[in-house]
């Protein structure tokens, strides 16, 4: 798949923020007035920033409030109505923090609960198609959801959960990606079934409908070196989660904390452009692509 | 709407014969320009005279080559290359349809065609995505999803003659390779072909249930095997060489020529 800058930006982004709001939620750190506001502050930025960035690659971005309508059969629009729930009850929780220095218990955890399910319906929009056999897995949730709430947990100060959930995430990370290497072969679509000539004799394509490239080779067949991804993925998980708990396991200081969350979005934003680049659509095969 | 409908009336769809397909694109063209001119946004291209062209296409047409392997019959088979157009489906399970957040996306109950509502859509490409067979394109000028909408807007059409009620494509064929028709009537005629010539489906494994179906080519020429045995072959004799050796006027000439 191509692996467009806005999506993943937004995808990364946007699940460190509700990350961060997921625990804010659960008053972890307990914090009224205007560190509440920060905190605050920072995971709006991410979360609605994010879904402002996935609104970029939208051919008809003026009619994006039509997408909450089909909540009943679409992860895309129960994500959309998750996350404006989520961050509408956190606002109202927020202004409990901030101005009435009250935490407001039963709605911080409606909006922890929203937060998770935004999380949730995300790696679901993936993981739901067949057609990305690399996607098409409950790992998918799983890990996505470990790394929200790890770079949450990383964000919001909570040192011994972050030293769990960062360990979790990074071993999910790896099994996402050993599965995902056999995950096309273990499908059973091939050529062969895509064509249904198979049968006669190995099938190898021969031309292509156009000379010219076109919207599903650009979309959809994307491919990467063998070297390069796997380079790419010691960058992800050093930089994503082996060296944010080695940081925090030093004793503490703000610039390590900082650098620590720094160095995990790095590290996620590369897992992330893998996440795309290495997943092949089956319609590749139809272009003699895999 | 994004739901799809537990059982469709009707099962309109095409078959598409691989035996027969010539690989001429005709149907490529004629569907590139019926829709562009008639129900929804034009198929756009992008630079089509400049360096890098590109378009949107709903029909587009690949070629493959199979080698079947030899057996003690056909020790020196023939590879056969195959022209295999490729357009919707009209799935009776679309994963296209369902992932719609907008609903711009769905099934008719009518006749089972699948079809984009483009002033609701909103271009976010997911429908795209699901689809296993690479139907469906994003046109480029437009922001919407397009797709092979059967042709909705000839098959019902009263104002063309009856002959020109079918899919732009079937109508253009030239070699009769494409046949339009209702799968739910098993007396018609796509459901009889697809059942005399075992019409099949593609990424049966997807579990699409497409209703369009593909007729498998059969093998190809055998001009380089041996000649089957208990046939006769009736120009044999008419093509054995006259004169084997020359003679005379011939043997001299050959000769002189051979010396120039
Ligand atoms: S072929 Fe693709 S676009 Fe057409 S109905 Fe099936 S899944 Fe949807
Ligand atoms: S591109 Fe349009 S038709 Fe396709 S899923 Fe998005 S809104 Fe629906």
């Amino acid at each position: 798949m191509h692996p467009a800058p806005s999506v993943i930006t937004f995808t990364t982004l946007s699940g460190l923020g509700f990350g961060l709001l997921f625990w804010l939620g659960l008053g972890l750190p307990a914090i009224t007035g205007w560190v509440a506001f920060t905190f605050l502050a920072v995971a709006y930025a991410l979360a609605v920033g994010g879904l402002m960035a996935s609104t970029f690659h939208l051919g008809h971005p003026e009619r994006a409030w039509k997408a909450f309508r089909q909540w009943r059969s679409s992860w895309l629009s129960r994500e959309g109505v998750c996350a404006v729930a989520a961050l509408l009850v956190m606002a109202a929780y927020g202004a409990g923090l901030v101005f009435l220095d009250t935490r407001l218990v039963t709605l911080g955890t409606l909006g922890t609960v929203l937060s998770l399910a935004t999380v949730f319906t995300t790696s679901m929009i993936y993981a739901q198609l067949r057609s990305v056999p690399r996607w098409n897995t409950a790992l998918t949730p799983a890990l996505l959801i470990a790394i929200s709430l790890a770079g949450g947990a990383l964000l919001a100060g909570q040192i011994s959960a972050a030293l769990i959930l960062l360990p979790v995430a990074g071993v999910l990370q790896i099994l996402w990606w050993v599965r995902g290497d056999t995950a096309l072969q273990g499908s059973g679509t091939t050529l062969a079934s895509a064509t249904g000539i198979g049968g006669i004799g190995a099938v190898r394509a021969f031309e292509p409908p156009h000379t010219g490239p076109n919207y599903l080779l650009r979309e959809m067949v994307f491919q990467v070196g063998r070297n390069h991804a796997r380079r790419l993925r010691i960058i992800a998980f050093g930089l994503g989660y082996a060296l944010p708990v080695l940081l925090v396991l030093l004793p503490f200081s703000h610039a390590l904390a900082a650098l620590a969350v720094l160095s995990h979005i790095a590290g996620i934003l590369a897992s992330r452009w893998l996440f795309f680049a290495e997943a092949e659509h089956v319609v590749g095969l139809y272009y003699g692509k895999r | 709407m994004t739901s799809l409908p537990e059982k469709t009336t009707r099962k309109l769809g095409l078959v598409i014969d691989l035996d027969t397909c010539v690989g001429c694109h005709a149907c490529v063209v004629s569907c590139k320009g019926w829709n562009t001119e008639n129900y929804g946004a034009p198929l756009s291209d992008q630079s089509p005279y400049g360096g890098d062209p590109s378009g949107t296409f709903l029909n587009r047409v690949h070629s493959y080559e199979v080698q079947p392997l030899a057996t003690s019959a056909l020790p020196h088979p023939s590879t056969q290359l195959i022209h295999f157009p490729k357009s919707c489906l009209h799935c009776e399970d679309a994963p296209c349809v369902t992932v719609c957040p907008t609903g711009a996306s769905f099934k008719r109950i009518e006749d089972g065609i699948v079809l984009v509502n483009e002033s609701d859509c909103i271009g976010c490409g997911l429908c795209a995505w699901a689809c296993p067979y690479g139907a469906r394109e994003m046109d480029a000028a437009e922001g919407v999803m397009k797709k092979c909408t059967l042709c909705v807007d000839r098959i019902y059409n009263q104002n063309l003659p009856e002959v020109d009620r079918v899919p732009a494509c079937v109508r253009t064929c030239p070699a009769g390779a494409r046949h339009f028709g209702d799968f739910s009537d098993p007396e018609s005629h796509v459901s009889k072909l697809t059942a005399e010539r075992g019409g099949m489906d593609l990424m049966p494994e997807q579990g699409t249930k497409p209703v369009n179906k593909y007729l498998p080519p059969r093998p190809k020429d055998r001009l380089d095997q041996p000649a089957p045995t208990g046939e006769i072959d009736i120009l044999a004799p008419l093509l054995a060489p006259v004169i084997a050796e020359p003679t005379g006027f011939l043997l001299w000439l050959d000769r002189a020529l051979e010396k120039i």
